[in-house]
């Protein structure tokens, strides 16, 4: 013990820190500053035109597709591929996912094979689906559908695993029918499993959909950008890329919104 | 409605974890059920509920359950188990819903066993915004809709705070003065089995037997007035537990 003469001294503070915060305008400022820096140096003739065209020329680019009414045709293309293939994709993925969870033999029968195909990169069974279905939309639509499917598959029948057992006990305890339990008990407690899935099944979805109409497709943003990459249209280029960004975010956040609400009883 | 165990047995592989178990539950009282951990407390109430099936013996209903009860055998769980993606009101709808009421009629249900147990004003709530003890009285409210014959109570309090243990038991104890339901009552709580229970069934180490029954015959809303005899009977059930409870500490889990 000290002496009770001596005056002390306090207990340094050591906790605190690892906990970043949200810092308003910093992200804007970063983005236009690397933009400004780019523009400038296009302007200038640091960077040649040819292997990068200045952020004015893109958004120009874009302008002029918004104008032409390209815009759409292409986007539309895109995003009925997009919704066609995942959804089915989604769909199939939840149902096998669910039979997985709850019946040994589906677990037996198809668990290997979930797992044997679903590190296959899907790009590379493009072609055998041009075979199969053909170079219009079914070959692209299969495409999608198949990527989207087997990281559905295995969000939802891990989920289904991990529900609490002792509210299905509970549920079977009160007598509640087989197809309650799976409704009211099950589903709802494999959600917060399943919906981070989506935003993984809806990342690969739009890879496999650039990837799909690069070949052979007259419209589709996969499409305009692999023309101007062979133009040499480095500004449409951008433009199209710009495209892939701004969908990928409004899929993230729609992504997002939904789990917002339906997992609202978890905030 | 009354409950008769005969001669049950019951492991899991080569463990024995209930011997020869006879016991009769008799309708309006509680009887409790005390044992060192381990011993199959909680075994034993599946089996009573038919959640499991016993190895040998039977669990027997005598008598009919009373025609308005749903669901005769209703449980309430240590960790509550309610839906966590319901609220209040939702997770006593929960099991009134695969019974075929009409709206109003299961509106009305909710609304009682709500008011009942105090919970009106939170049926709005999500079981994360309630306490551990408000959680165990949402469970209370959704056994209580279903009417029970018998009410299997697994450790009820063992998840919560000694201040909401004492109130809430006072809860039970006000609810079974009001309506004399009949129930089994696990704990290894000695003070909860000799406040709640008019019957204490002591289970030895595993594999668990009935060891000795004891009866407590003071009225459950009188027993707070008579500390010095509860206490006697507390001695009595821990001298009877302690070798036993101290032995099963020392075994090894998986042994």
């Amino acid at each position: 013990m000290a002496d009770p003469g001596s005056a002390g001294r306090p207990v340094s503070f050591r906790g605190g820190g690892f906990m970043p915060k949200p810092i308003g305008l910093v992200g804007p400022v970063v983005f236009l500053a690397i933009v400004g820096v780019w523009e400038a140096g296009s302007r200038s003739g640091v960077i040649p035109p040819l292997i990068l065209p200045a952020p004015s020329e893109a958004l120009a680019a874009l302008a002029h597709l918004v104008e032409t009414g390209l815009l759409w045709k292409h986007l539309g293309a895109s995003l009925q591929r997009l919704l066609v293939g995942w959804s089915a994709g989604t769909v199939l993925g939840i149902a096998v996912g669910v039979s997985i969870g709850l019946f040994s033999l589906a677990r037996a029968g198809m668990a290997p094979i979930v797992a044997a195909i679903f590190p296959i990169p899907k790009i590379a069974l493009l072609p055998l689906f041009v075979i199969w279905f053909g170079i219009g939309e079914g070959s692209k639509i299969a495409t999608i559908l198949f990527g989207t499917f087997f990281p559905t598959v295995i969000a939802t029948y891990g989920g289904v695993d991990n529900v609490d057992r002792s509210l299905i006990r509970m549920g079977q305890s009160f007598g509640l029918s087989w197809s309650s339990i799976v409704r009211k008990i099950i589903l709802p407690g494999a959600l917060p499993a399943i919906l981070p899935g989506f935003r993984i099944s809806a990342a690969i979805a739009i890879v496999l959909l650039v990837a799909a109409e690069m070949i052979g497709a007259e419209f589709g943003v996969g499409a305009y950008i692999l023309l101007a990459g062979s133009l040499m249209a480095t500004d449409e280029l951008i433009a199209g890329v710009v495209i892939l960004s701004v969908m990928g975010l409004s899929v993230n956040w729609s992504i997002a919104r939904a789990e917002r609400f339906l997992l609202r009883w978890r905030m | 409605m009354e409950l008769r165990l005969d001669d049950l047995h019951h492991g899991y592989g080569p463990v024995e974890v209930l011997r020869e178990i006879d016991l009769d539950i008799p309708a309006g009282r509680i009887v409790c059920i005390v044992g060192p951990s381990g011993c199959g407390k909680s075994t034993l109430l599946r089996l009573i509920g038919g959640l499991e099936l016993p190895d040998r013996g039977s669990v027997i209903q005598i008598g009919e359950a009373p025609a308005d009860s749903l669901n005769p055998l209703t449980y309430i769980f240590q960790d509550f188990a309610l839906l966590p993606w319901r609220t209040v009101e939702g997770n006593v709808r929960l099991v009134l819903e695969d019974h075929g009421f009409a709206r109003g009629e299961s509106a009305r249900i909710v609304d009682d066993v709500l008011s009942r147990t105090r919970l009106s004003e939170f049926r709005d709530a999500f079981p994360r915004q309630l306490s551990g003890g408000m959680k165990q009285r949402v469970a209370i409210a959704r056994a209580l809709s279903v009417s029970p014959a018998f009410l299997l109570m697994d450790e009820p309090l063992s998840a919560l705070d000694a201040q909401t243990r004492e109130l809430l038991m006072d809860d039970l104890i006000d609810l079974w003065t009001r309506e004399r339901f009949s129930a089994v009552y696990i704990t290894h709580n000695l003070q909860e089995a000799v406040r709640l229970g008019h019957r204490v069934v002591v289970l030895s180490r595993r594999p668990g037997t009935v060891r000795e029954i004891l009866e407590i015959d003071l009225p459950l809303d009188a027993r707070e007035e008579h500390a010095g005899e509860l206490e006697t009977h507390r001695q009595r059930l821990w001298r009877l537990i302690r070798d036993e409870a101290q032995a099963a500490e020392l075994e090894l889990v998986d042994g």
